[in-house]
């Protein structure tokens, strides 16, 4: 094979790759709207008035998540299956965020931190790597922390609008976060810098309790008691 | 006072959270149970890449040896010595990529590139150059490819599933990515200058010749694919260009003055004009 050959081959591999990669940028970018639009209906649970109707903005919120589905559906058949880490840039940004908000509407109807297993199923991807297009731990545990955030924005909102109870199950809920975090071994990638974070959302939330509790706002029985 | 301790005992739940994975109280949740899950599957994938990164060393190591080895050609009577001998240490580094491969096995292969794409790329630029000095052509990628297939015996297999029935012979590949290909071939160039070089101070008339058009080619090849390739080929093509002149001026220099400067003087020349480029790639 001489060598002119042999770079005419290359290029069309590259030509082909490139191909690829421009189709699944064309469909992360519908993917991308989709989650702002999930992320616009949410954010209205900081406003005074959204603290009443959490569970309509979450049922809301669920259907979009079905467009998500069948965005994410498409975009499978854009690659081979086996090439998932290939081009895994291209979608990672956009799963955190759909992890993320996945994690606020599980959180917001029952308080509790969502599963990998119900990540998959809200979003319409596979548990296992082997089964296809799955939802990679590094990238759920990016949502997650993405959360935790979220929540310490949360607490203190809640508190503007009057829910005193709230930011005593947050602080629980982050503090339970927070241990499970550090039986973590994180290496020196992005999602240590963003676990690096967690402290910051940890000390917020803890500043509301502080606040609310010094104050006798805190509706915990043996806070009254003790005064 | 019992009430007194009782808040004490929430407080400390509260604070000190860290301890609330062993806390007395029985309150392991459900979060921290998944987290060690998560830490257990975590651990094993750093293992993995950092196993790969330590093979990828290996690698890197070995076939910088190897070219260092072949670069000695220039100056032995006896090539084919030099030659075979690169060939058993090169057999060494396959081995090296072979496990590699039983490392990838069952894995998707890009997950963990970038852990040992360094070692592979070293790996294609000393087995390219090994197979110009004895062909004089560029090796492409399905030769490399073809020589990276691993024959393992299976025994542990049949142990863990008890059933030892058929003592398989399970064939591993490992694929050499176009993009490593490309890179390993880039740096080629970078030898087969030094080569170039060298072989101009030994007497060598025609291999200057030779290497310049051969490099000629590369180059050509490169510029076609522009900056189409990763962000790293373009970044090499810069280096590229430089070896091209300086094995451009070698041959002028050869063509023009050859005549009249003695051979030993004429490697002093265009060695003093290359020191500083050594220098640099030396660093790097």
């Amino acid at each position: 094979m001489s060598v002119t050959e042999m770079f005419s081959y290359i290029q069309g591999f590259l030509s082909a790759d490139q191909d690829v990669r421009e189709d699944i940028r064309k469909v992360v970018q519908v993917l991308e709207q989709t989650a702002r639009e999930i992320l616009t209906v949410l954010q209205s649970v900081h406003q005074p008035t959204g603290f009443k109707d959490i569970p309509s903005k979450c049922l809301k919120a669920r259907e979009l998540f079905s467009t998500v589905q069948s965005q994410i559906g498409e975009l499978k058949t854009k690659f081979p299956v086996e090439q998932y880490y290939r081009f895994h840039e291209h979608w990672r940004f956009v799963l955190q965020r759909l992890t993320f908000l996945a994690a606020f509407v599980v959180y917001l109807e029952s308080e509790s931190l969502v599963t990998r297993e119900e990540v998959a199923k809200i979003l319409g991807t596979e548990v296992d790597r082997e089964k296809g297009f799955h939802l990679d731990i590094e990238d759920y545990l990016a949502g997650i922390l993405i959360m935790a955030s979220e929540l310490s924005r949360l607490a203190v909102n809640s508190v503007t609008a009057g829910d005193y109870g709230r930011p005593l199950r947050i602080s629980n809920f982050i503090n339970e976060l927070d241990s499970g975090f550090r039986l973590l071994n994180l290496k020196n990638d992005p999602l240590r810098k963003r676990y690096d974070g967690l402290k910051y959302d940890v000390k917020k939330i803890e500043e509301v309790v502080y606040d609310l509790s010094i104050r006798g706002l805190a509706k915990e029985p043996e806070a009254g008691g003790d005064k | 006072m019992s009430k007194r301790e009782g808040n004490g005992s929430t407080r400390r739940r509260r604070t000190e959270s860290a301890q609330r994975a062993e806390d007395p109280l029985g309150h392991t949740s459900q979060v921290v149970a998944a987290f060690r899950v998560f830490q257990q599957e975590l651990d094993t994938k750093h293992d993995k890449y950092e196993r790969l990164v330590k093979l990828s060393r290996d690698i890197t190591i070995e076939s910088k040896r190897t070219i260092f080895l072949l670069h000695r050609v220039t100056s032995v009577p006896n090539v084919e010595e030099v030659l075979n001998e690169a060939d058993a240490k090169l057999d060494g580094v396959r081995q090296k990529i072979g496990q590699v491969a039983e490392e990838l096995r069952g894995e998707d292969l890009h997950q963990f590139h970038k852990a040992f794409t360094s070692g592979v790329q070293e790996y294609v630029e000393a087995v390219s150059f090994h197979h110009f000095i004895r062909h004089r052509i560029l090796i492409s990628l399905e030769e490399i490819n073809a020589r990276l297939v691993f024959v393992k015996e299976e025994k542990l297999e049949t142990k863990v599933t008890g059933e030892g029935s058929f003592p398989e012979a399970c064939v591993l590949t490992f694929q050499v990515t176009p993009t490593d290909y490309l890179l390993g071939v880039a740096d080629l160039t970078g030898e087969l200058m030094r080569m170039c070089i060298s072989s101009v101070g030994n007497g060598d008339m025609d291999t200057p010749f030779e290497l310049s058009s051969f490099l000629r080619d590369i180059h050509d090849g490169f510029s076609y694919i522009g900056n189409m390739g990763p962000y790293e080929v373009s970044k090499k093509l810069h280096t590229l260009r430089q070896s091209l002149g300086k094995v451009e001026d070698a041959c002028y220099m050869l063509r023009v003055r050859g005549s009249e400067i003695p051979k030993h003087m004429l490697a002093d020349v265009l060695s003093s004009r290359t020191a500083l480029l050594d220098h640099d790639e030396g660093v790097s």
